[in-house]
């Protein structure tokens, strides 16, 4: 019987099959990873137990930041296909007297974060190149009662895209009242249901902590 | 790396046509792209933030002859207060002893375990035992449902119930966002049936105000 020889060179593994693997569910992660937006205020969310996921879409976010400044922001980012975003500056355009460009409704459909700019220097926001031009003026949206430009948001908000829900994300040392006055607006618009934005949080209450 | 470059000095220069393929030694970039995956797969799976559905009342101005009343005895009124401070008291004011200047005092609580949830569990405990026994029986599977179905039958269950607080949550002017969304969470962590949030009155922030010793109290006369 012939014997079986043994290579004597140590086996090299063709490791091209799990690089090739391992670069597709890399480019699968970085595609499908959700960014962090830059926001214009830094806001740390509350925790909370609750599981359930922020919705990506028909959703009109307020964000609130500690100084008690109110931004707004429609689908979370940019537009989806339904193309809400710029018919509801269009809206808002005819209840103040205001022409956008197709420029400045693509731009304002582009913009990835919250904005909080006074409706009347949209169109100097809208014209800026970068973040630097554009933050100053980011001042939030005005809430007094004599210039309820949030009040208007959210009709706008409301009329093009009827099926939106709010949620509000605000930081845990916002102002209890900065948050009154946007729930305020809310309740005045008759939308009485509100998601809060929170952070994951564990809590259980075991049977022998129940007293009888 | 070094070991390709390591091979080609040995050559010594002299152009010779190969016979095998070079082999690249690929570790590195595995190793390399390993990392990258775990670093997305970490990071993507927390970024998304969580929400938290709440209801709040429906504005209409109710006569308050037609407002549907509770027994007093369940009510509980908890003022979250300036300075992460939070109070409750039972009951409510008579409008002749706010009228009067009497206002019930203030008991001091906290936002941790036992402070504030202690006292919820206490006053919730029928329910709020009857919440877990569920939950529990459904962890040990002896209840088959699906969440949807977990999720009704809670509800069920706080919607029967006629033990339970009825609590009212107000804020003082001064509390922050964070105390309003602890709060709303610990209701939930109690499996409060009937709570419901509503504007701080003026008696009210004059309690807060004697108890944290804003305001001096006005001998009654």
């Amino acid at each position: 019987m012939p014997k079986i020889k043994l290579p004597t060179k140590s086996p090299r593994i063709d490791m091209t099959p799990m690089v090739d693997t391992f670069a597709v569910i890399l480019t699968f992660l970085m595609l499908t990873a959700t960014m962090r937006q830059d926001e214009p205020a830094n806001v740390e969310t509350p925790f909370s137990i609750s599981e359930k996921p922020t919705p990506d879409f028909n959703t009109m976010t307020f964000l609130i930041s500690p100084e008690g400044k109110v931004f707004m922001n429609m689908d979370n980012g940019h537009d989806t296909l339904l193309k809400f975003r710029p018919r509801i500056l269009d809206e808002m355009g005819k209840r103040y007297g205001l022409e956008f460009t197709d420029k400045e409704r693509r731009e304002f459909e582009k913009f990835p974060s919250s904005m909080g700019v006074p409706i009347m220097q949209m169109k100097q926001f809208l014209a800026g190149k970068n973040s630097k031009e554009r933050d100053p003026f980011q001042l939030g949206i005005p809430t007094d009662s004599l210039d309820n430009q949030l009040a208007m948001w959210i009709l706008c908000a409301r009329q093009v895209n009827p099926n939106i829900q709010a949620s509000i994300k605000g930081d845990s040392k916002t102002p209890f009242p900065a948050v009154k006055e946007v729930l305020d607006n809310l309740q005045d618009k008759k939308i009485n249901r509100f998601m809060l934005v929170t952070s994951l949080e564990a809590a259980e209450i075991n049977l022998d902590e129940i007293k009888q | 790396m070094a070991e390709i470059i390591q091979e080609e000095k040995s050559k010594g220069g002299k152009k010779k046509a190969k016979k095998h393929p070079p082999h690249i030694d690929m570790t590195p970039m595995v190793d390399l792209m390993c990392l990258l995956i775990t670093f997305f797969m970490l990071t993507t799976a927390f970024a998304k933030a969580k929400v938290m559905d709440i209801v709040l009342p429906e504005k209409i101005d109710t006569p308050d002859e037609q407002r549907s009343m509770v027994a007093e005895s369940r009510n509980v009124n908890i003022i979250l207060g300036p300075d992460d401070r939070i109070f409750w008291y039972p009951g409510a004011v008579k409008p002749e002893e706010y009228n009067n200047n009497i206002f019930p005092p203030l008991v001091e609580l906290d936002y941790s375990a036992t402070g504030v949830r202690q006292l919820l569990l206490d006053k919730n405990a029928t329910l709020a035992k009857n919440i877990k026994e569920f939950q529990n029986k459904v962890l040990k599977g002896e209840l088959i449902l699906t969440q949807d179905s977990v999720a009704g039958s809670i509800k069920k269950l706080k919607a029967d119930d006629d033990t339970g607080p009825f609590v009212q949550i107000k804020a003082y002017k001064e509390s922050t966002y964070g105390n309003f969304v602890d709060i709303l969470d610990e209701m939930n962590i109690c499996g409060i049936g009937r709570y419901m949030f509503v504007d701080i009155t003026w008696y009210e922030e004059k309690m807060v105000e004697i108890a944290t010793g804003k305001a001096v109290v006005a001998s009654a006369n």
